[in-house]
């Protein structure tokens, strides 16, 4: 290496992160011991490194001091390597001459001890200088970006997203799993705090899904298989059999009215389970598309081959079709924004507030399509036993909370129960009760939505339920549900009576969300709500380049915090199809041909799928965009024949020989100091 | 052993505790017949001592702690077979000493050194069963079905699960609307009724001590179970069905319209559904309508049915 010479000329820069760095290490003795090492010319120590002035210092060493290598001390790479990189780029030498040291998340920020921390980091420094005069002059990859983007879920997160890339003049696959699109939101009632009507602000939307020259929607579908990487993505959808001609359907539902069951009979699950509908069914009124579908579970033909088949008799267009089968699109697109929601907590795993035993508890979800002009009873407010309410009790952080559930806040459960509290008021004119642990009203306006119920007349009382039974202690609560709890503001037991129990369930993940992040190659976090690149700077893009989340799936939110991550993960979806490439850092794995033997044993190491063996040559191949640069092929290879950018083998012996190298000023830096 | 496994290979250590071997004595018939049916090896734990529930652990706990690590440890002695123990007072006792030892070093500390001094071993790994769990988990509702010879004569039965079987430290069934009881009568062809105070107290000791207190306690699960048209109430606790059983006359004097409702050990009705003579069951020492418990259990015309 021609480098490893006089001519290489290096800057060590320790950085003081204000008191982060500086209140644990020592970073004077840091910067002097770096100038006794072999090639520093320059050795210094600076408040902010990150800052305009540090990076001007750089640059002006570089220039006066003819530095090029640059090495900096100071917080992980994921933070501040381009930064520096970019200073280096700027004062004219290659950007990977630029070799980081991590003094803050594996110094200071973990160590006690400053003598011992100090030395750790004179040790890394020493390592990094040793290893920066083997680095080389690179060129980042470039990969092709596809313009075209497909949403996974088309709730109101998918809708939101969709609608604007497609705005933006970019094509969108749709694909969305449910035969019409809509999620749960399309369920909602009315919305807090403004108490508008979700389905007078979400309809607009799912029309313009409908109509948008630039989408691509396909309903009753699911993602199969993701193949290749960011900007090319090679993609399977598998669309179920509606058994009805999606382009001949004009949604005129003779065939529903001429279908052999004259009643409805099976669940409607978009009613929750408390309304029939016929096998052959619209979702609801504004489902899009107004496409109907037929359950092959509750449909005769489908399950006997014996039916006389009234409703294809009934359409004039011939849109029934009972041999349609499964059919597999294949589509190519450069990112993928998944947002497939949340699953309500189910009731029933909490038996102690009696969901499925007493006929009159309810879940939110359910009061939702209960207090719906289109739901189960018209918007009338009657049981399951057929009486009107006149007490109701609404309990909540429902499975939220609750070590023996879900640990975390579902944020949107407080002002779900607000809201139903004074729907059910509105409508019921019953007396209702709040169990509460704490009212958490943060949002834009929500506090105030909060103060508002407080005078409509709703009692609120402190204190997580204990159960609810339908155990009478006494005539006034003979054929009532009884909730038992300790009012915690008051300090004394209350058995409170009432008609009718609405349980504010929590959010969690739905029950196939680890089969999504296997196919999406995303992660999850430890609750199961799929994992986020930063939890504050990068909310909605994953590990996956070009595979972003917004929506529940990420984690419980409400509807304009949904609608923010959408927009979001979509800028993000148009960034890269506008700016058309993506830059790969180069420290990919490349197999040397000539040295290859063809043994094989890379290929099934990599985790990546990166690696093929093309049988003409008899030599392995690396793609290197799918390369991660983990470096498991490089170390296996038996005849040392792959190599790796920036990490060459004298990179990394450098490195160790300097980790290991005592210097004669090291041991007592903070003595000298 | 692991709890929940089955442990045919060595069978249960019988810990009959102070009730078994005196008002709940029909629980010890009932228990060993039906296990004798079920082919479940049964061997009595010998020299076993108090376990140190209620009284003891409410007045002096290292004590009550230090008296059931020794059943422990004689247990262990005796080669480590599961424990059986019956009374829910004395299953959670024992338990809680398990889960305290564990999750406490000082307490560990206290009872190894109290058992060396005994010359016995220290605690490791003994398993704490209850009849209900152990006749759900291994045996299994699918086997009990398939032994039934007789056909329940009686009316649907309330499943009271006591106040102590689902407490923390044990593992009966889940703490809230407990079912596996009523899953099991059910399999065995006996209907059981919706019961919301199945794991409320009964009183317990206070009908020695405050009696107004706890046979008040006893009187709310008896009227609850009538109002639920339930004919008889099945229990897995000797002192409940003590309580629910013996104070019924008493509380019939201040509430006429209370009806008679006999008190059954699950494993009585188990063993009279499986075909044991009811003799062997202890079904005669039943007080509270003790006419309907005889023309129960002595009538055959039910049996024998085909399954």
């Amino acid at each position: 290496m021609s480098e490893s010479n006089g001519s290489v000329r290096i800057g060590v820069y320790v950085c003081h992160c204000g008191f982060n760095i500086a209140s644990v290490i020592d970073v004077e003795a840091a910067a002097r011991s770096a100038l006794a090492l072999p090639g520093v010319v320059v050795a210094r120590e600076y408040k902010y490194m990150c800052s305009e002035p540090g990076q001007t210092l750089i640059e002006q060493d570089i220039r006066e001091h003819k530095l090029n290598r640059i090495v900096v001390a100071a917080c992980s790479p994921l933070l501040h390597e381009e930064t520096f990189r970019g200073a280096a780029e700027r004062a004219g030498i290659n950007r990977f001459y630029v070799q980081m040291v991590n003094v803050r998340e594996h110094g200071a920020w973990v160590h006690e001890d400053r003598e011992a921390a100090t030395i750790k980091a004179i040790d890394l420094i020493r390592a990094a200088v040793h290893r920066v005069r083997f680095h080389k002059s690179l060129t980042p990859k470039r990969v092709p970006i596809n313009p075209q983007v497909m949403v996974v879920g088309a709730g109101i997160a998918g809708i939101h997203a969709a609608i604007t890339i497609a705005n933006s003049g970019k094509k969108v696959f749709l694909v969305e799993r449910e035969p019409t699109i809509g999620g749960n939101m399309a369920r909602y009632d009315k919305t807090f705090p403004t108490l508008d009507c979700a389905a007078c602000i979400l309809t607009p939307k799912m029309n313009a899904v409908r109509s948008h020259p630039n989408i691509t929607l396909w309903t009753y579908s699911e993602v199969a298989e993701v193949e290749g990487y960011v900007g090319n993505y090679k993609v399977k959808v598998r669309r179920k059999p509606r058994y009805i001609k999606e382009d001949l359907c004009v949604g005129c539902l003779h065939c529903v009215d001429a279908c052999v069951f004259k009643d409805p009979k099976f669940p409607d699950t978009f009613n929750m389970g408390m309304d029939k509908r016929k096998p052959i069914y619209l979702p609801f009124a504004q489902a899009t598309p107004k496409v109907v579908v037929i359950d092959p579970e509750a449909c005769i033909q489908l399950k006997t081959g014996k039916c006389k088949q009234a409703c294809a008799a009934a359409c004039e267009r011939g849109g029934v079709s009972f041999d349609m089968t499964e059919t597999i699109e294949e589509i190519e697109v450069g990112s993928i924004i998944v947002a497939t929601g949340f699953q309500p907590f189910d009731a029933a795993k909490a038996p102690e507030y009696g969901y499925g035993i007493y006929p009159n508890v309810y879940t939110s979800m359910e009061i939702e399509r209960l207090v719906n002009a289109s739901g189960p009873t018209g918007g009338e407010v009657v049981m399951r036993d057929g009486t009107r309410p006149k007490s109701i009790g609404v309990i909540y952080c429902v499975g939220s909370r609750d070590e023996r559930h879900n640990r975390w806040c579902s944020r949107v459960c407080c002002m779900t129960a607000l809201k139903l509290s004074h729907l059910l008021k509105e409508h019921t004119q019953a007396e209702i009760y709040n169990f509460y642990i704490d009212m958490r009203a943060a949002g834009k306006g929500y506090e105030e939505f909060y103060q508002r119920i407080l005078n409509e007349r709703v009692h609120f009382i402190r204190g997580k339920v204990a159960e609810v039974c339908d155990w009478a202690l006494d005539k006034s609560e003979e054929g009532k549900l009884v909730m038992r709890v300790e009012d915690t503001l008051t300090g004394f037991v209350r058995r409170v009576p009432v008609d009718m129990v609405v349980l504010a369930v929590g959010l969690e993940p739905r029950s196939d969300a680890q089969e999504v992040r296997r196919i999406m190659n995303m992660s999850c976090s430890t609750e199961g709500f799929f994992l986020e690149k930063h939890p504050k700077l990068a909310p909605a893009p994953t590990y996956t380049d070009g595979v972003f989340i917004a929506g529940c799936c990420q984690g419980p939110k409400d509807i304009p915090d949904t609608v923010m991550q959408a927009g979001y993960a979509a800028a993000e979806a148009m960034a890269l199809a506008d700016i058309g490439h993506f830059e790969i850092e180069p420290n990919t794995a490349e197999v040397i041909a000539e040295d290859c033997s063809g043994c094989k044993s890379c290929v099934g190491l990599c985790p990546y799928h990166a690696i093929t063996f093309n049988e003409v040559k008899h030599k392995a191949e690396i793609n290197p965009v799918l390369c991660k640069g983990c470096g498991v092929c490089v170390s296996s290879c038996p005849s040392g024949s792959i190599r790796q950018d920036l990490f060459e083998d004298e990179e990394i012996y450098g490195e160790i020989e300097g980790l290991l190298a005592t210097l004669p000023a090291a041991p007592q830096p903070v003595a000298t100091a | 052993m692991a709890n929940g496994e089955p442990s045919t290979a060595t069978g249960y250590l019988y810990y009959p505790g102070c009730s078994l071997k005196g008002t709940g004595i029909a629980y010890e018939e009932s228990l060993l017949t039906l296990f004798r049916l079920l082919e479940l090896p049964v061997t009595e734990l010998t020299d076993w001592n108090c376990c140190g529930a209620t009284t003891y652990m409410s007045s002096d706990e290292r004590d009550a702690q230090l008296l059931a690590a020794r059943n422990l440890s004689l247990a262990r002695q005796a080669g480590g077979a599961d424990v059986l123990a019956p009374c829910n007072a004395c299953y959670l006792t024992l338990r809680k000493c398990v889960d305290f030892c564990k999750k406490y070093k000082s307490v560990a500390d206290d009872v190894h050194s109290y058992l060396e001094d005994a010359h016995l071993p220290t605690l490791q790994d003994v398993a704490i069963r209850h009849p209900l769990e152990v006749l759900y988990t291994d045996v299994g509702v699918e086997r009990l079905r398939a032994g039934v010879v007789r056909k329940w004569p009686g009316g649907p039965v309330a499943c009271y699960y006591g106040c102590q079987a689902v407490r923390p430290y044990t593992e009966v069934d889940r703490e809230s609307n407990p079912m596996r009881m009523d899953e099991i009568l059910n399999a065995v062809g006996v209907p059981t009724v919706p019961y919301a105070l199945k794991t409320k107290c009964c009183g317990a000791s206070h009908t020695g001590t405050i009696r107004d207190v706890g046979v008040r306690l006893s009187y709310i699960l008896l009227r609850e179970a009538a109002r639920q048209q339930a004919k008889a109430v099945a229990v897995i606790c000797p002192l409940c069905q003590f309580n629910l059983d013996l104070y019924q006359a008493e509380m019939r004097r201040s509430d006429p319209s209370l009806p008679e409702l006999p008190i059954i050990y699950l494993t009585q009705i188990l063993g009279w559904a499986l075909g044991g003579d009811p003799k062997d069951l202890g079904v005669q020492r039943c007080v509270s309508g003790a006419n309907t418990v005889r023309q129960w259990f002595t009538s055959e015309k039910g049996a024998p049915v085909h399954v």
